[in-house]
């Protein structure tokens, strides 16, 4: 099948398509291009919540009541959100998209009854990087067939009219216009280990370094912070391990069998077990060099390692932290090169 | 080190009493070096880094001559900024040190002003004045060697007689004496002319990548300024030469683990040419490669390969087998190059502004040049020398024990060298009279007394400080030369609050993690101990036990910080290692088990 208007596969988008399949659709197809490892998928676009919308503001208004609202009318926001969110929520899709929706999914899963896919919301909006924002969105995870996809497709739509939201674009004044959402589908990792990795030390801004974290299971405990992870720091070019601190990972998060997470206790012998090999550390490391390069700047990634250990990426964001921090130069050349040295024998170290 | 009235303080020099029953062993050390009252309002340390164990009387001719040597360079001759030279005391075998920082603002201005006139020039003039100061390390080497043997024989031989000499045996004793002595200072004088200054080069490198890369190791610095060809390397090349020319000779069937080189060199004598040949070959690799000491150069015990040649043939079997598997033998330079300049190029594009690299390009160009100075200054200065000299005074132990003075020459260590200078005047006098010597009756009991002694220290732990706790320490010969630093001081003043764990820490000198059994190897004698895969543990290593690295699966020391022999050898072999942990070898039990984190520092002790 192929990429249309409604639905990009990851092979086919890259940052430049963000207007339409949004920050993390854009983010998974760079970084298909690049060659990096992510679980397979496509996005659904904008152009779907806006034919979808469409048929909505056929039946009642929606984007001229929002904006009608004052962003300190917080009752009156509320009232409105739980009423569009039911709306969006339990409207039905126009038929043709559902149909392209159900054979791009089935395309995904192929034969397997036990595949299980990933929905997250995708947000277009520059200001969806903030991470204040990106809080807001929503993710599903192990979801089981094509209808609860579609159900939670919906549901990451209707989240662009939570309270939260609303009072968001009220406050800073965005047209509804152009609020739009794409959604991303791809199939679940069944992770042995995930976490996060940086390849700008969050502690001190050091960029010769990878500081990976890591936690049995899925990933959703080590980014919710529900468990300590295993903290591992890496040198970018040598490859020296110089960090290994193994936590007590007392919980982890697991597919549960009707779908969704649940949270599982570790068992005894795995809560202080390293969480990941040295090896995949190393390989961890190559892939966050490379995801960095391909941007050009340090990158704050999501990752999993699958039972048979394979590594895939679920997310790469620009580092924002030190990135945007004014720092002056550790050293200036001089114009004697050995005035240099006056620094150790000059007293006040 | 000024400090003030409030800081905590380590137990005061006052505090510490003499062992009893060694009072009168402590009293015969000179004078200058015993704790006075006023010692009380300095702070001192223990360097255990030089002299982990506790010194004879002779031994401590290194602590003057060193010190002797440092202070006049930083004193004196390069003026710098904030430090004048360092003060030495011993108790109990134990020698203390402390600094003497200089913190008058004005004071500083103006020492700094001369600084950059003397020492500048030294780095502006680096390779020429090395290579002056390599002559005039072997002239020194060559005179001390030229030194005449020692003889008082019955008559003054006819031939002095006849030509007039004037000047009989006995003079030439003393005379020789004190040109061991004078050369042995002055090499100290030539060990310090690049000393300081080439670390503070490198650490002006060390320090800028510390702030440009917080997370980066200190061996990842150290392998970007680490030299490929330094003579450090050497003995353990001409070992792996000797391997090589073994089997090209036909002759590697020989060298057998267990088997003495006395029994080796016999049955290669015994082989025809092709033995002659490869002893021939070693001759060549014996002069220079093989004056290196099994220590760091401080002991007069700590012999060279010259010396006792069980180390470097304990090593040629395996470096026989490992040829004979077509493992390459020689050290693959160009490769190591390679990767060096790799590894500055990766890290110099990891910088975000062109004046950072430009500052970069300059500091590890200037750490480049100083360096070859730093790695290669000891082999001519802490073994080669080092052992000439030792071996010279042994010369003089065997005299004075063929005279009745000792039971055998290795008691003359346990005299003072002025001590000695008394014996060999007393040797002289009678030689000259008829007399039998005074020192006769004598020296055996203060050997014996002396022996004791020693034996005796050993089984006293000491303070690792004394005195009050200064404020800051800016005084960048201690810490570049010790590594001592505020936070270490801070750490050593909560050790004993701490429990005792399974853990022991150290620098993390090369990376990895492994577990094996310990093998605690307290000297050289006993390396034939270590089986294929254990852990080194020692107090020390030094370039002469660069071949046991190829059986070891890491390596544990006592001393040493990420630029110690150990660190430089085991990253070369790609070990685990963890150096400077200050108790390995008392802590960790021959034979048990144990995990090396060389990443993080961290010995775990399992079994």
């Amino acid at each position: 099948m192929r990429s249309s208007e409604t639905i990009g596969w990851f092979a086919d988008i890259g940052l430049a398509d963000r207007p339409t399949v949004g920050g993390k659709g854009g983010s998974l197809g760079e970084l298909t291009r690049a060659s990096i490892a992510v679980p397979p998928g496509f996005v659904v676009r904008t152009g779907a919540f806006e034919r979808f919308l469409s048929t909505l503001e056929q039946q009642e208004p929606i984007r001229t009541k929002v904006e009608a609202l004052g962003a300190d009318q917080l009752e009156q926001i509320t009232a409105l959100s739980n009423h569009l969110r039911a709306r969006l929520e339990s409207a039905a899709l126009p038929d043709d998209l559902t149909s392209e929706l159900i054979a791009a999914h089935a395309e995904l899963c192929g034969a397997d009854p036990n595949s299980h896919v990933a929905v997250r919301s995708s947000a277009t909006t520059e200001d969806a990087e903030d991470a204040s924002f990106a809080g807001l969105q929503d993710t599903y995870l192990w979801v089981k067939d094509a209808q609860a996809a579609l159900h939670y497709v919906r549901s990451c739509w209707a989240s662009l009219y939570s309270v939260p939201s609303i009072a968001y674009r009220r406050k800073h004044g965005l047209p509804e216009s152009g609020v739009a959402m794409a959604v991303v589908i791809q199939r679940m990792v069944n992770a042995r280990t995930a976490g996060v990795m940086f390849t700008r030390s969050p502690l001190t801004g050091d960029r010769s370094v990878v500081t990976i974290e890591g936690a049995w299971g899925l990933g959703s405990s080590v980014v919710s912070g529900e468990v300590t992870p295993d903290r591992f720091v890496i040198a970018k070019i040598t490859g020296e391990i110089s960090v290994r601190e193994i936590s007590n990972k007392h919980v982890q998060h697991l597919p549960a069998t009707n779908g969704g997470v649940r949270e599982l206790e570790t068992p005894e012998n795995l809560r202080r077990a390293p969480s990941l090999s040295d090896g995949e550390i190393v390989a961890l490391r190559d892939i966050a060099r490379r995801v960095e390069r391909h941007y050009g700047r340090p990158q704050d990634i999501e990752w999993a390692v699958d039972h048979s250990g394979e590594i895939l990426l679920l997310q790469s964001r620009p580092e924002t932290v030190w990135s945007s921090k004014d720092r002056s130069p550790v050293a200036t050349p001089a114009e004697n090169p050995i005035q240099h040295v006056m620094k150790i024998f000059g007293g006040h170290r | 080190m000024k400090a003030t009235a409030k800081t905590k303080s380590f137990p005061l020099p006052s505090s510490l009493k003499v062992v009893s029953g060694t009072e009168n062993v402590q009293a015969a050390y000179p004078y200058y070096m015993q704790f006075g009252k006023e010692d009380d309002e300095r702070f001192w340390f223990y360097n255990s880094m030089h002299f982990p164990e506790p010194m004879c009387l002779f031994d401590m001719i290194t602590a003057e001559a060193a010190y002797c040597a440092l202070g006049s360079a930083n004193t004196r001759v390069y003026s710098l900024p904030t430090t004048l030279g360092i003060d030495c005391r011993i108790i109990n075998g134990r020698v203390y040190i402390g600094g003497n920082a200089v913190t008058d603002p004005a004071e500083i201005e103006r020492r700094t002003k001369e600084f950059q006139l003397r020492a500048f020039y030294y780095y502006e003039n680096w390779e020429r004045l090395f290579a002056q100061w390599k002559d005039k390390m072997m002239s020194l080497i060559r005179e001390t060697e030229a030194l005449p043997k020692l003889e008082l024989p019955e008559f003054e031989p006819l031939e002095h007689v006849h030509a007039g000499r004037g000047v009989a045996s006995n003079h030439y004793i003393l005379d020789t004496y004190q040109k061991t002595l004078e050369g042995y200072f002055r090499m100290w004088q030539h060990h310090f002319e690049f000393l300081l200054l080439g670390y503070g080069a490198y650490l002006t490198f060390f320090d800028f990548c510390k702030k440009a890369f917080p997370e980066i190791s200190d061996q990842t610095v150290a392998r970007m300024v680490a030299g490929i060809e330094a003579e450090i390397f050497r003995p353990d090349d001409e070992l792996r030469r000797l391997a090589k020319c073994a089997i090209d000779l036909g002759v590697d069937s020989q060298f057998r683990e267990g088997v003495s080189p006395d029994e080796i060199l016999k049955s290669l004598e015994q082989l025809g040419e092709p033995g002659a040949a490869w002893l021939k070959e070693l001759a060549v690799s014996r002069d220079p490669w093989f004056n290196i000491n099994v220590g760091d150069g401080f002991y007069h015990y700590h012999r060279s390969w010259n010396d006792d040649l069980s180390m470097p043939f304990a090593a040629l079997p395996g470096y026989i087998v490992n040829a004979k598997h077509g493992e390459r033998l020689e050290r693959q330079t160009d490769r190591l190059m390679a990767e060096r300049k790799q590894l500055i190029a990766d890290y110099r594009e990891l910088l975000e502004t062109e004046g950072e690299r430009a500052a970069y390009d300059q500091m590890i160009e200037l750490a480049h040049r100083v360096f070859p100075y730093v790695e290669g200054h000891k082999f001519y200065c802490e073994h080669w020398y080092t052992n000439l000299f030792f071996n010279k005074i042994r010369e003089f132990g065997g005299l004075l024990a063929q005279n009745g003075f000792f039971a055998k020459a290795e008691d003359v260590f346990q005299l003072s060298h002025y001590e000695l200078e008394s014996a060999i005047v007393d040797l002289m006098t009678s030689w000259s009279n008829g007399s039998p010597p005074r020192g006769i009756a004598r020296w055996p009991a203060i050997v014996r007394e002396r022996r004791a002694a020693i034996a005796e220290w050993a089984k006293h732990e000491t303070a690792p400080a004394l005195g009050p706790v200064p404020d800051v320490i800016d005084d960048p010969a201690i810490v570049m030369l010790w590594g001592i630093t505020r936070e270490n001081l801070d750490a050593w003043l909560t050790a004993g609050e701490q429990p005792n764990t399974n853990e022991i820490r150290g620098f993390a000198a090369s990376n990895g993690v492994v577990e094996g059994i310990a093998r605690v190897v307290k000297s050289v004698d006993e390396i034939g101990r270590l089986r294929k895969g254990d852990i080194l543990v020692c107090q020390i290593t030094n370039p002469s036990w660069a071949p046991v690295f190829q059986n070891i699966s890491a390596a544990v020391s006592d001393i040493g910080g990420s630029m110690s022999h150990a660190a430089i050898v085991a990253r070369e072999y790609g070990l685990p290692a963890v150096v400077g942990t200050g108790t390995a070898t008392q802590k960790i039990k021959d034979g048990q088990r144990i995990r090396v984190d060389g990443g993080r520092g961290v010995v775990t002790l399992l079994g």
